[in-house]
């Protein structure tokens, strides 16, 4: 038996428990990141990361501890170290091929029933009264798509901050940690903290998406892009998101709130 | 010269518009007239294999020349991308990143309150 091996593996088995619970929970209840999306980002991936890393070290760390005093103990630890790993890396690799799948039967389907914008690139106008603008990652192709009726509804100021988000999520490659996170949930349907962290994560990269908009254009004017593409959807039973995260978006516009 | 996407799109919109199934020359025929330019015959080939190969379009290869008609029309395939964008699936968020999803009552009228107030 190792000592300092079966210590290591309870330190890390403590990390592993504090970033799985009281750390997320506190975090997700935070003002701070509605307005340090970019911050908040990195750190649920560094919580994601770790939480899982320290929970594998933690019986790595443990089977090595045990194997001189009990190899079949030993053994069992290792086993659990190297099947909770591959659990997270299979879910990964199903949940990136499954999206991919689905991303291509989407281009696919643009191809036919959308045009391209007349001047921008890499842009499809969708023949639909309903106002919908969204974004399709697709590796080096990604398209911004626009619908009828969200040109229609849109003056050339709204139109360009609404585009200035998409372009924000296809530059700063949102897809890749909003698929690692689904990855994630899914692989641990059974905990919380996983569903907790992707809905954090989707109203995050929104949040960084409208920052950039805000750069080029005035709070109000996304402001009104948001509320125009809100109220005429055509399914407006659509249930918000459950975040309290997603009405700081909203607030986040308004200036009394915004000044603390 | 068109690109393949676009010439997919002009080949798919003749099968739809066309009550019968059609074989490659009548398509080129259809899409001509709109068009003036006459695609080759292998290319427009081609983009049928390609638009079967992406289950959009079935064969006979019973007769020859093949016929080729849609396997669903073009509100289906529609209602399946719109179904895609609006739904609320878990699914969508990892597939695509819309503007605005769903905006509470409360939040629309923060805006609205907001947007009164700066005329």
């Amino acid at each position: 038996m190792d000592p300092l091996a079966l210590v290591v593996s309870g330190a890390l088995a403590v990390i592993a428990l504090a970033l799985a619970w009281p750390v997320p929970v506190v975090f997700a209840r935070a003002d701070w990141p509605t307005h340090a999306p970019a911050r908040a980002l990195l750190l649920w991936q560094a919580i994601a990361l770790a939480g899982g890393l320290s929970m594998i070290g933690a019986l790595v760390a443990l089977g090595l501890g045990l194997v001189g005093l009990h190899p079949v103990w030993g053994g069992v630890a290792y086993g659990a170290a190297l099947g909770f790993a591959l659990h997270l890396l299979g879910h990964l690799a199903a949940t990136v091929v499954s999206v991919a799948r689905q991303r291509r039967r989407h281009h696919a389907l643009l191809e036919l029933l959308s045009s391209p914008h007349p001047t921008r690139a890499r842009t499809r106008v969708l023949d639909d009264g309903a106002p919908v603008a969204y974004c399709l990652p697709h590796g080096i192709g990604s398209l911004t798509v626009l619908s009828r009726g969200l040109l229609e509804s849109l003056g050339p100021a709204e139109l360009a901050a609404v585009i200035a988000h998409e372009r924000a999520h296809v530059e700063q490659r949102h897809d890749l940690l909003l698929v690692a996170f689904r990855a994630w949930r899914s692989a641990l349907p059974w905990f919380p903290i996983a569903a907790r962290a992707e809905q954090e994560v989707t109203v995050l990269v929104e949040l960084l998406a409208d920052d950039r908009a805000r750069r080029e254009a005035p709070d109000a004017v996304l402001a009104r892009a948001i509320l125009a593409v809100a109220e005429r959807r055509p399914d407006a039973r659509e249930a918000p998101d459950p975040s309290r995260r997603a009405s700081e978006r909203v607030r986040r516009l308004v200036p009394e709130t915004r000044a603390h | 010269m068109a690109s393949l996407g676009q010439l997919e799109r002009t080949v798919m919109d003749a099968l739809w518009e066309s009550e019968a199934p059609l074989t490659a020359y009548d398509v080129i025929d259809r899409i001509t007239a709109t068009d003036e330019r006459r695609p080759a015959a292998t290319t427009v080939l081609t983009v049928l294999t390609r638009l079967e190969r992406k289950g959009f379009v079935a064969s006979d290869r019973s007769v020859r020349p093949h016929h080729y008609r849609p396997l669903a029309s073009r509100a289906d395939h529609m209602a399946e991308l719109m179904h895609e964008v609006l739904g609320d699936a878990d699914d969508r968020r990892a597939v695509l990143e819309r503007f605005v999803g769903g905006v509470s009552p409360d939040d629309a009228a923060t805006l609205r309150r907001l947007l009164t107030a700066e005329g």
